[in-house]
């Protein structure tokens, strides 16, 4: 392949039932900084669906200078094989530079399977992007490539980091994690250039069939979106004493989370969990409280701006990383602090 | 019916983690079990072996100790082992690997093949779709159960995705892969322990992989190449607190609080 006829940032702009989803946009606004540093500035995001044409827009007023639509009925739920040839057709056809998809349930099952029809790389759960210099230094008779997609992931269940490069085949894929790229601020009335293309749908024998969908309603808040998270652990001690979390999170505002223990016990809901195999987060303030704060916990909310640890174990490792911690039983403190809270923000 | 299982020995993470100068792991260096997604995947092969009869080789590339978690798979009920290990193999990412994988399983007959959704040492969950995309087979990530169909020789799969589940129906021969929550993993039995010494383990090397090229294969064969890999670097400790009182503990709080502009 001829590397440098690839040009441009791409993003998959996943839609569940003609519905954005988050990380379509957390895409475009990590995109629009990457191209930046690339001399094809253009963003470009590919929307795959059936009827999903509207869409086009609010991928517009996020950052997209084109969309790539693929609108076909065999697209209308995501199955492996119609979205795999869709996506790779889009690839053979117009060769971008990078492509981004999220590491969803469906994107860490369509990256892979478009990655290796496209025969190219794939850096899987990544939390940071750069452009930078591969090898990061001039090696002796290695050729120093420049404007390398440099992707940055935790391995081993967050014990160490890994920065990757596909300095020789493109587009340089990477699924990037939901809830860390910042989406930019929507600017109202955007349009983007719309281009239709259909590779054509034959059934074969990778094809699948829906038997049936099933949504499991989720009551629960998006811990993802909230500002403030009073998330709890083990040492909160039992579901009904969520309660003192319940009122702290009320007073401020926020909401409540929880670690893998909580979930494993069957006090929250899976939707409500921080860390490796649950969500990432990046709050204004991340309350920590019982949380002993396993390496896979610290690793879904350690960029959060102001962390504060209320833990009775003075060794506990959520320490190490709580900007503020107090050594102390929860169940005396919250009651008090959410009753200060409280007052503090009536007399404003 | 036959099923190939591929399973892999990870180091255990929570053991601490070591490299080699290059800058790739040092498997070598660390405790090895089997992965546990990989293990669910056994134990929905064993299950199904139990219903149906169906027969069960697993199957692994790594290193020559490697071979420990097919004794495992031995000992919990499985039929046949193959290890895939040879020198140019190594530093494979996971192109490189799923090709590797491939390679080895044209050479067997199946009509089902179960991963494990992902590995904790790599945790890419790539290596199974990509698997099946070599081969030119169906894939259904994410399996929570597994239902077969002998007679019209289709599975149907519970697929888990954030917010719902499909139930989706596939022609066999299919790759699925599986999470832990799949099942609980049987223990091994003493027969099967005894057994499981007793068993031949297949060995494969490069020789033995059918239609892959050697430009796909190993660490040359690998499209991403690491730039730097290291032990994670812990954030500065901020301030801890050991107070007397709920009342002063909660007075050093608001004080944070208010400097910080959130109350």
């Amino acid at each position: 392949m001829s590397l440098e006829e690839y040009k441009g940032v791409f993003i998959f702009a996943q839609q569940v039932d003609n519905e954005l989803s988050n990380i379509a946009l957390e895409l475009l606004g990590k995109a629009k900084n990457l191209a930046e540093d690339l001399d094809e500035k253009k963003v470009t995001a590919v929307l795959l669906g059936s009827g999903v044409k509207g869409l086009a827009d609010k991928l517009a007023e996020y950052g997209a200078d084109r969309v790539i639509l693929v609108d076909d009925p065999a697209l209308k739920d995501y199955r492996t094989e119609p979205y795999t040839h869709a996506l790779a057709s889009v690839i053979d056809e117009f060769k971008p530079e990078i492509l981004l998809v999220g590491a969803t349930a469906i994107g860490r099952d369509l990256g892979p399977r478009v990655s290796s029809r496209v025969h190219t790389g794939l850096t899987a759960d990544c939390t940071s992007l750069d452009i930078g210099d591969f090898p990061l230094n001039p090696a002796p008779g290695q050729e120093q490539k420049h404007k390398q997609l440099l992707m940055t992931r935790p391995a081993f269940g967050g014990n160490t980091i890994a920065t990757i490069a596909c300095p020789d085949f493109r587009p340089q894929m990477a699924t990037v994690r939901p809830g860390v790229m910042q989406k930019i601020d929507p600017i109202k009335g955007a349009k983007a250039e719309v281009v239709e293309f259909n590779p054509g749908f034959v059934e074969n024998n990778c094809y699948t069939e829906i038997v049936k969908i099933v949504k499991e309603a989720s009551s629960v808040a998006d811990i993802q979106a909230a500002k403030i998270l009073v998330s709890g652990g083990r040492g909160v001690g039992s579901a009904e004493n969520f309660k003192l979390l319940d009122d702290l999170a009320e007073a401020l505002n926020g909401t409540v989370s929880c670690s893998r223990a909580v979930v494993d016990s069957g006090w929250k809901p899976k939707d409500l969990q921080v860390g490796q195999t649950g969500k990432t987060v990046r709050p204004a303030l991340y309350f920590a409280i019982g949380i002993s704060g396993a390496i896979q916990h610290v690793a879904g909310m350690e960029e959060s701006d102001i962390i504060i640890a209320i833990n009775k174990d003075e060794n506990a490792p959520i320490f190490d990383v709580a900007d503020y911690g107090v050594v102390g039983d929860l169940n005396k403190i919250l009651p008090v602090l959410t009753k200060q809270i409280k007052e503090a923000l009536a007399e404003k | 019916m036959k099923i190939v299982v591929c399973i892999k020995q990870v180091p255990d993470t929570k053991g601490g983690v070591k490299f080699k100068p290059d800058g790739t792991l040092d498997r070598g260096a660390m405790l090895a079990i089997m992965n546990p997604d990989d293990k669910a995947g056994l134990e929905a092969a064993l299950r199904l072996k139990d219903q149906y009869g169906a027969e069960v080789t697993v199957l692994t590339m790594g290193l020559p100790k490697a071979e420990a978690v097919l004794r495992e798979a031995f000992a919990m009920g499985a039929d046949k082992g193959i290890l895939v290990t040879d020198r140019v193999l190594g530093g494979a990412d996971t192109w490189a690997t799923s090709s590797t994988i491939a390679g080895a399983i044209r050479n067997l007959e199946y009509d089902l093949i179960i991963t494990g959704r992902q590995a904790i040492d790599g945790d890419t969950a790539q290596v199974g779709p990509q698997i099946s995309e070599h081969l030119g087979l169906p894939v259904i990530s994410y399996a929570e159960e597994i239902k077969v169909d002998e007679k019209a020789k289709t599975v149907e799969v519970k697929r888990q995705f954030e917010d719902r589940y499909h139930i989706v129906k596939a022609k066999m021969p299919c790759l699925i892969t599986a999470l832990s929550e799949l099942n609980e993993p049987r223990y091994m039995t003493p027969g099967g322990i005894f057994d499981a010494f007793e068993k031949e383990v297949t060995v494969w090397g490069r020789a033995d992989l059918k239609d892959v090229d050697d430009s796909n294969l190993g660490l040359k064969g690998s499209p991403t190449q690491i730039a730097k890999a290291s032990d994670k670097v812990k954030k500065g400790q901020g301030e801890k607190v050991a107070l007397d009182s709920a009342e002063e503990a909660v007075e050093y709080l608001m004080g944070k609080l208010v400097e910080k502009h959130i109350v």
